[in-house]
């Protein structure tokens, strides 16, 4: 398990006053106190840890926010910032003695411009939310994590997430323009805004995927792209996960980007297979599903080249796609991926090393290994083309056992990543559940540098603070001794 | 201002031995071809990473490549054009437009320190968008690192892209390791002749806007030239295999007619001018300006330079990016943070003689809480002050 730093015990002493000035910055029902309306709150996406909060505070306005980041620093009060709880890596998770600002309030599309090619939302509209507002002009936002339903694109800034479509298309930090951010001082920041690469420090690129340790967003400015005439996938059958990896090498050296290139091992086809019937091969021990897109003969010209050069590997089966419904059904069984290996195993964990991917086969060799060793089953599904792996380790969370030897299977893993040249995560983020890891990936220097960098927006550690760096030698938090 | 003492390590540890001895502050290079860029250096010493030089890891199928920071651009690109791959966001070499065409070329760290992307930028990504990891040395003397040689890392706080762009002043940038991209089948460009800016944005723009792909969208307005066409002329740009080429500009071609279509070596000719700012071709004693806007916004930023100081512009990224040339005085370059303020958008002074860059903000001012911050990040990784002090702001 991983430790918590120890709550401040004035401010726990003073709960009252301190519920008592954030109801008088958010009027109405935007503070939530009672228990059982907290409840929801304890947790996020990484729901083996769960700790109940001070008090949620859901803020309506960027004004708002910076009223109650201002009382909360000069309280000496901790804040955990919050979209829509979906993070995989415990980034959300509570503090005892902390006040989590929720954004799902703050949910307008403010501006949409095709001609600029952007829009400005608010940080709690939904990644899909904002396809929605964009689709009927033929627009997209392109970033894609399979939580796009329900996350919100302030968190999606938070953890600079990805998804399935980054190949082409870049992860948030690549499609993004700009965000207001509000410090812990209250000062609401405009960083970037409606074009390209602003002079100065790149304080856009530092603040995407800083996980909460430098500042609230409230808005955000996202490039919004025209789609392609059409899409298609195709999906191919390997004998082996080493000749599947050969194949997605030859395809990414061939030139012809595919938007997507997802892969899927053995465990993972059968799990997805009996959840969504889209008819996977069942003998194939690795698939890739490869998408292209296009005008319908550029859709054929594209899966024909990449058809020939997975014909070089000797699949057991291939299957073109050969209208938009085919398609959805190939995606089905890895869109559902997650759930369907939910319905094999009461719990499972999700891992989001990256490693090279001339990597791949060992690694995938080693993570069966260590399947055995720990006695716990792995269904491997990842975003091949970008060697960004999301193992998922099944266990059961009623016995602490079994949980202990998943957290140990899933570190073993990540060290693994680092070691080929890898690292910790390409997408999730790494919350609570990397940070103790981090001192796999980075020297003690690195560390100490990243810490003061941080130190430079929020110099008491209020921000989220027991999330990515580890607690250890860090003289502003003072941790549990066990 | 020209450094005396000129320290130049072949290693990593010399760049790191330098900063740890370092009694005074030292102005940070490559081969110093942006020299003339931002404010004048206020240091006697130069510390160059020239010497860092070669290629240290290349990964043609996993689309990667790690260079020693003074490896130069031609270099790179010569050894990604024998695997068929380039640098996406087609970092240019302004030797030409900085007055120093005979200096040698630019070096991978330079571009990275500089963030300096070309007209690919519109497709989503800058260089610091393709810079996967770094290594560098901050101004105590430590050698660290971020980000590594995958392309999908979120692994702490993204130090990368603080570095990129920060002109030296928060690190000695040693090494990069880079994501790459494969290099078309084949290239072609529409020249559309258009009115004016206006008209020029609006094709651009109609071009963005469609699902063909562009990934070159800029304007030459009237009275420049580059590459045998005249403006005032709307250029896009298609880059893919063989059969889309064919097949989107067709469509291009019927949706914006009366262009005509550069093929090959021509439209390649013609985006490395583009590239290159090389229409501006500015006089010695002059200024020029680089603004980033919204594109809907540059006709009315490139109607107040005009009449403000007779500015001879270029436009790329959409109508996004707007090069200025001019007198280099201060009422121009006022009216260049006019114009850059009243499109809500963002102005580097770019290179004017000595006097003019040490004497205004070459950059838009921070409001004064980010300012804070910002000393404080300085002071985070450059304790001492003593790497390339007042080179973006005076006193910092």
């Amino acid at each position: 398990m991983i430790a918590l730093p120890l709550p401040k015990p004035e401010v726990l002493g003073r709960r009252n006053e301190i519920l008592a000035g954030l109801r008088a910055l958010v009027p109405g029902d935007g503070v939530i106190t009672e228990p059982l309306r907290l409840r929801p709150y304890e947790t996020d996406g990484l729901s083996a840890y769960r700790q109940m909060p001070l008090a949620v505070v859901l803020p309506t306005s960027t004004e708002q926010v910076a009223a109650v980041l201002r009382f909360c620093r000069d309280n000496g009060v901790r804040v955990v910032p919050r979209g829509a709880g979906t993070s995989l890596s415990g980034g959300a998770l509570p503090l005892a003695d902390a006040v989590v600002v929720g954004m799902m309030r703050m949910n307008r599309i403010l501006e949409v411009s095709f001609e600029d090619r952007l829009a400005v939302v608010e940080a709690g509209v939904t990644n899909l939310g904002i396809t929605k507002a964009v689709e009927g002009q033929g627009f997209f936002y392109a970033p894609d994590p399979s939580s796009q339903l329900a996350c919100m694109i302030g968190g999606n800034v938070m953890m600079n997430s990805g998804g399935a479509h980054c190949l082409k298309y870049g992860v948030t930090a690549n499609n993004l323009l700009g965000v207001k951010i509000v410090t812990i001082d209250g000062d609401v920041l405009e960083i970037g805004g409606g074009h390209l690469d602003s002079a100065g420090y790149d304080w856009l690129g530092l603040i995407t995927g800083s996980e909460g340790q430098i500042g609230i967003v409230t808005e955000v400015t996202v490039r919004i792209l025209r789609a392609a005439e059409g899409q298609r996938a195709m999906l191919a059958a390997f004998r082996s996960t080493e000749v599947a990896g050969a194949a997605v090498d030859a395809i990414m050296a061939s030139g012809v980007i595919p938007v997507a290139l997802e892969f899927m091992d053995r465990p993972c086809i059968h799990a997805c297979e009996a959840f969504a019937h889209a008819g996977y091969p069942l003998d194939a021990e690795a698939m890739l599903i490869i998408e292209v897109e296009g005008s319908a003969e550029e859709q054929d010209a594209l899966l024909e080249a990449i058809r020939n050069i997975c014909a070089r590997f000797d699949p057991i089966s291939m299957r073109v796609a050969t209208s938009a419904e085919e398609s959805t059904a190939i995606w089905k069984g890895r869109k559902g991926a997650f759930g369907a290996v939910g319905r094999i195993s009461p719990d499972y964990l999700c891992m989001d090393g990256t490693i090279p991917t001339g990597e791949l086969p060992h690694v995938l060799r080693r993570i069966g290994e260590m399947s055995e060793e720990y006695g716990l089953g792995v269904a491997n599904v990842f975003h091949a083309g970008d060697g960004n792996l999301h193992p998922l380790i099944m266990f059961d969370a009623n016995d602490p056992e079994s949980f202990r030897k998943a957290e140990a299977f899933g570190a073993d893993i990540l060290k693994l990543c680092v070691e080929v040249g890898g690292c910790l995560t390409g997408e999730h983020g790494v919350g609570v559940e990397k940070r103790d890891l981090m001192t796999v990936q980075f020297t003690a220097p690195e560390l100490a540098q990243q810490r003061r960098v941080k130190s430079a927006f929020d110099p008491d550690w209020l921000l989220n603070p027991a999330k990515v760096f580890p607690l250890e030698g860090n003289q502003a938090l003072t941790v549990a001794a066990e | 201002m020209s450094a005396v003492l000129d320290l130049a390590p072949a290693t990593e540890e010399g760049i790191a031995t330098a900063l740890r001895n370092a009694a005074a502050p030292l102005a940070v290079e490559g081969n110093g071809t942006k020299r003339g860029m931002l404010r004048p250096v206020q240091a006697s010493r130069t510390l160059s990473t020239r010497n860092l030089t070669g290629i240290t890891l290349y990964r043609p199928q996993e689309m990667v490549l790690s260079a020693r920071a003074g490896t130069t651009l031609p270099e790179i690109e010569a050894a990604l054009a024998e695997k068929n791959q380039i640098l996406v966001p087609e970092p240019p070499d302004l030797r030409a437009l900085m007055g120093v065409p005979d200096a040698p070329p630019p070096t991978i760290g330079g571009l990275v320190a500089a963030n300096l992307s070309g007209p690919r930028r519109i497709t989503g990504f800058a260089l610091r968008d393709a810079v996967l990891g770094i290594r560098f040395v901050n101004g105590a003397g430590e050698v660290l690192r971020s980000g590594g040689r995958v392309h999908k890392n979120v692994t702490g706080l993204d130090l990368c892209k603080l570095l990129a762009g920060s002109h030296g002043t928060l690190g000695v940038i040693t090494e990069v390791t880079l994501k790459l991209g494969p290099a078309a089948g084949r290239t072609a460009t529409l020249a559309v002749p258009v009115e004016d800016e206006a008209a020029g944005i609006a094709t651009l723009s109609a071009g963005l806007t469609s699902p063909y792909g562009i990934t070159g969208a800029a304007m030459l307005p009237a009275g420049s030239a580059a590459a045998g066409l005249s403006g005032p002329v709307a250029l896009l740009r298609l880059e893919d295999v063989e059969a889309s080429v064919e097949y989107r500009m067709g469509r291009l071609r019927a949706a914006l007619p009366g262009g005509r279509v550069l093929e090959g070596e021509a439209s390649r000719d013609l985006w490395r001018a583009v590239r290159e700012a090389e229409p501006l071709s500015p006089g010695e004693a002059e200024a020029v300006w680089r603004l980033s806007l919204r594109p809907s916004a540059a006709p009315a930023a490139v109607r107040a330079l005009r009449g403000a100081f007779g500015a001879r512009c270029l436009l790329d990224w959409g109508g996004g990016l707007v090069w200025a040339a001019g007198p280099a005085t201060e009422a121009a370059h006022e009216a260049v943070a006019a114009a850059a303020g009243a499109a809500r958008g963002t102005f580097t002074l770019f290179r004017a003689p000595d006097p003019l860059r040490a004497a205004v903000a070459v950059l838009p001012p921070e409001p004064p809480p980010l300012a804070a911050i910002a000393a404080r990040v300085k002071a985070a990784l450059d304790p001492s002050g003593r790497l390339n002090p007042g080179r973006m702001r005076a006193g910092a």
